[in-house]
């Protein structure tokens, strides 16, 4: 389903805007993100995306919602941060646990 | 090398990130081969992009089926927040060329956290501890992403390995330190819930990119 044309298209986009938005920042005038409502925005955005990422990547198939292994794989990574796990446990404990789980059922 | 012992000391925080920086490159090339990236294409994210929640979304919005548009809107708005620091840093780098080119590469969150640490040590240190911070993590990064991409090519398949579970606990962890307020939790649980209903009616891809109307929403009231 991927095609080595997205995928080249999304290194390439990435990379590309990764670096200007970088560079963007030593350039623009410092009053231009001094508005504290767009601090707070700005602020709050990974936050919303990353909660989206973590929703679709363990409940998504394709366009349609799913419950399997990897539900398993991030109530383990839950308990994991909630203990202060240090991060390569917490990944670690998500893929063991979704493994087994996966395993399991099939 | 150094006989200051302030500047060891920057020196030693500095390695001490970059290694556990690491441990997410790892998690990166095998993610990223996982969701059909080949191994060149992942090193190439790592050294060119060079920022870790873009390239985690980019690769997880192509691996749930969205399009090109989409997992590179993800990764943009991920990385909105490197102009923020550039916008802190900038009075370090106010001379133009390839030193503030390269600087501006670096510019992530912990060379920009570990740099603003230092502020009461005044600018030499901070622009010491920028470095260290920002070239310490380049490498390890970049060293890890190869590791991670060429040990998950010679597997095959994701699920069997857990690798699948592995990349929304990477976001997981990514998240859980910026929950520091009920603001940030409500845009959270915001983020997560949007992007599951929106699911069955939008193209794959686009339920992420549509939860940035949540932080404009939380963020917008005082």
């Amino acid at each position: 389903m991927t095609t080595p044309t997205t995928t080249w298209a999304v290194v390439g986009g990435t990379a590309a805007l990764s670096f200007t938005l970088k560079y963007l920042g030593y350039r623009v005038p410092q009053r231009w993100f001094s508005n504290p409502r767009a601090q707070r925005i700005l602020h709050l955005l990974p936050i919303a995306l990353l909660g989206a990422l973590v929703a679709v990547g363990t409940f998504v198939a394709s366009t349609s919602v799913v419950l399997d292994q990897r539900a398993a794989g991030l109530a383990a990574a839950l308990v994991a941060v909630w203990r202060r796990a240090p991060f390569p446990v917490v990944v670690l404990v998500a893929a063991v646990t979704s493994a087994l789980c996966y395993h399991l059922t099939s | 090398m150094s006989r200051d012992p302030a500047r060891r000391k920057i020196i030693r925080d500095a390695c001490s990130v970059s290694i556990t920086v690491g441990a997410y490159g790892v998690a990166f090339g095998a993610a990223s081969v996982a969701a059909g990236f080949s191994v060149l294409q992942s090193c190439l994210l790592s050294l060119l992009a060079f920022t870790g929640g873009s390239q985690f979304a980019a690769i997880s919005v192509v691996a749930s089926g969205g399009t090109a548009g989409a997992a590179v809107a993800a990764a943009t708005m991920l990385g909105l927040r490197n102009t923020l620091y550039g916008v802190r840093l900038a009075p370090l780098f106010s001379r133009a060329g390839w030193r503030r080119v390269a600087a501006a590469q670096v510019t992530i969150d912990e060379s920009t956290a570990m740099a603003l640490a230092q502020e009461p040590q005044g600018q030499e240190a901070m622009v010491a501890a920028f470095w260290w911070t920002g070239l310490g993590v380049f490498v390890g990064w970049n060293a890890c992403t190869l590791l991670g991409a060429l040990a998950a090519h010679a597997l095959n398949n994701p699920a069997a390995f857990g690798l699948d579970a592995a990349v929304p606990a990477a976001f997981l962890a990514l998240l859980w330190p910026r929950l520091a307020n009920r603001r940030a939790q409500v845009t959270a649980a915001g983020g997560f819930s949007l992007a599951l209903l929106l699911t069955p009616v939008l193209p794959p891809g686009l339920p992420i990119v549509a939860t940035a109307t949540v932080a404009i929403a939380m963020g917008w009231p005082p």
